[in-house]
């Protein structure tokens, strides 16, 4: 008998949402509102998690040396560096090749070139461009240069500056920038979500309240609370699911036309393939919010018209 | 049968729809209650029906004090009782077999039961060739058949038919009375509330009239008196 029940509840569910063509649409539009909503969430969480992940990636120390620094003394530097834990990576710049991209970076500016000339020699040390591990090693990779590791032979420090102190502050703030934005947009996206969701709900419960006379006649004919609710419940599992495929669709035409805004914005961040590759999960959570949603709105509608 | 036992029914805002009315109901019988607008019939019949609890008073069926029964007895107990209105109140979104099926899923009757008593029920009361129908495409007299055909359906103990010819023309009406008068002769109970002086002189049965929720005449073949 349960068996039979459910096949007459779905199949019920699925005759009304067919026949009330023009509620069933608006149901599900408006559902569909909500899930793009919750898609966004998941979007932008991505896209500032991969510009802090960008930005973290493009911090880094260089350490210039005084012109007089002998080559083997910081290629000793760099190996002590490298044993260090924290260190990621250094590469050694000599100061040909220093020379080389500073004159590659200014090939546009005659007059620097031209000061350049006119010095005769090579007014630039070698670089040592330091990567940590993680961004709050920093510090610590600094202060290990500062201390007297650097010094020469002679006790004098061939370490001319490290641009880790100028960049500090400008760096920390960013960071920051960047997590407020998160923590910002994430509140946003659940206000804007939660809105919509009430909306859905609204929807939802207005397509009941049509239904309320027919709802208590079904109750004066001994239909159970079960058998009266279930095909409402059925109907707002479908306007869940209409609206989760079609938002599904929707969002290819908007992530890849977004993937071409965002790539100039968010460096090596595409959207659309972000999309793609997370598409089962995506998916997931919008089918689900939808099911849940629809199921949920019918259930908590109909309890007021089930009391006859 | 049904027996109302000193029922009272005060609405909220204070205006007394039924005052200490007792009076019983046997099986088979065809009883008219009759009133004015106001009288208080229509309580009567949601105060049997547990849609409305009375204010003092009890209401049994074979027994059974029906507000004291649970949810789901209430359930089997309306599946007991067939119910005809004057707004028919059909599920408009339901055709014609779907809305008497409706009925019997709500019983927990088999698809073949279903298959088998639909189109039955519909021929008893010639509305076979609208079986595919929606409501909305039915005029008043068939669409109050179809109510009848689902109020039989389950061959109820008791049918319960409020003002149903309320909408309808005196074809209709005539009809209607005559398969109601048909139910009853196939045993059973029938209860029926109307305005119509003409049905009530022309069934002969057994007559209660209401005023300002007392009952003021009880006849055993009455005539109608306003």
């Amino acid at each position: 008998m349960f068996f039979t029940k459910l096949r007459r509840v779905v199949r019920t569910g699925f005759f009304n949402f067919w026949r009330n063509g023009t509620v069933s649409l608006a149901s599900v539009l408006v559902m569909m509102v909500t899930l793009v909503v919750i898609g966004m969430i998941s979007f932008s969480s991505a896209i500032l998690d991969t510009s802090l992940a960008e930005l973290k990636n493009k911090i880094d120390i260089n350490v210039t040396f005084v012109t007089t620094a002998p080559e083997e003394e910081i290629l000793r530097i760099k190996q002590t560096l490298e044993s260090l834990p924290e260190v990621f990576l250094v590469t050694y710049q000599t100061r040909e090749e220093a020379l080389a991209a500073f004159k590659d970076r200014h090939q546009n500016d005659p007059s620097i070139l031209a000061a350049l000339d006119e010095l005769g020699e090579n007014p630039l040390g070698a670089v040592l461009n330091i990567k940590a591990r993680d961004p709050s090693q920093y510090a610590s990779v600094a202060n290990f240069l500062e201390s007297d590791n650097t010094l020469s032979g002679s006790g004098v420090t061939i370490v001319d500056r490290i641009n880790y102190f100028q960049n500090k502050v400008a760096i920390d703030k960013l960071t920051s920038i960047i997590a407020a934005a998160d923590r910002l947009g994430f509140a946003l996206t659940m206000f804007l979500a939660i809105i919509s969701m009430l909306i859905a709900f609204n929807t939802i419960r207005l397509t009941i309240y049509i239904a309320k006379d027919e709802i208590s006649v079904m109750r004066l004919v001994g239909a159970s609370t079960t058998y009266i609710q279930g095909p409402f419940v059925v109907v707002g599992i479908i306007y869940g699911l209409f609206a989760g495929l079609l938002t599904l669709l929707l969002f290819l035409p908007i992530t890849y036309w977004l993937s071409k805004v965002t790539a100039n914005f968010f460096v090596g961040f595409n959207v659309f393939s972000y999309y793609l590759n997370h598409f089962l999960e995506i998916a997931f959570i919008i089918l689900v919010s939808g099911t849940l949603i629809g199921a949920l709105s019918s259930i908590l509608a109909i309890r007021k018209y089930l009391k006859v | 049968m049904i027996f109302f036992d000193r029922v009272s029914k005060v609405y909220p805002d204070e205006s007394i729809a039924l005052e200490d009315v007792t009076f019983s109901i046997e099986p088979k019988e065809f009883i008219s209650i009759v009133g004015p607008s106001g009288a208080g019939k229509t309580t009567l019949l949601k105060l049997f029906l547990a849609e409305e609890r009375p204010s003092a008073g009890q209401v049994f069926y074979q027994e059974a004090d029906v507000h004291t029964l649970g949810k789901k007895e209430i359930n089997e107990f309306r599946r007991k009782v067939g119910m005809i209105f004057q707004d028919f109140r059909l599920l408009s979104g339901k055709t014609v077999y779907e809305n008497i099926a409706f009925t019997m899923e709500a019983a927990g009757r088999t698809d073949e039961e279903i298959e088998q008593d639909v189109p039955h029920v519909l021929e008893l009361v010639d509305l076979s060739s609208k079986i595919w129908n929606f409501p909305r495409e039915l005029s008043g007299g068939e669409k109050q058949r179809v109510a009848i055909a689902r109020a039989l359906v389950n061959e109820p103990d008791v049918i319960i038919a409020d003002e149903p010819t309320g909408n309808l023309d005196p074809v209709n009406t005539y009809d209607v009375v005559q398969i109601l008068r048909k139910i009853n002769d196939l045993g059973t109970t029938v209860i029926l509330t109307t305005h119509n002086k003409g049905i009530i002189d022309s069934l002969g049965k057994r007559v209660v009239a209401l005023d300002r929720g007392k009952i003021i005449r009880d006849d055993k073949a009455g005539k109608y008196f306003s």
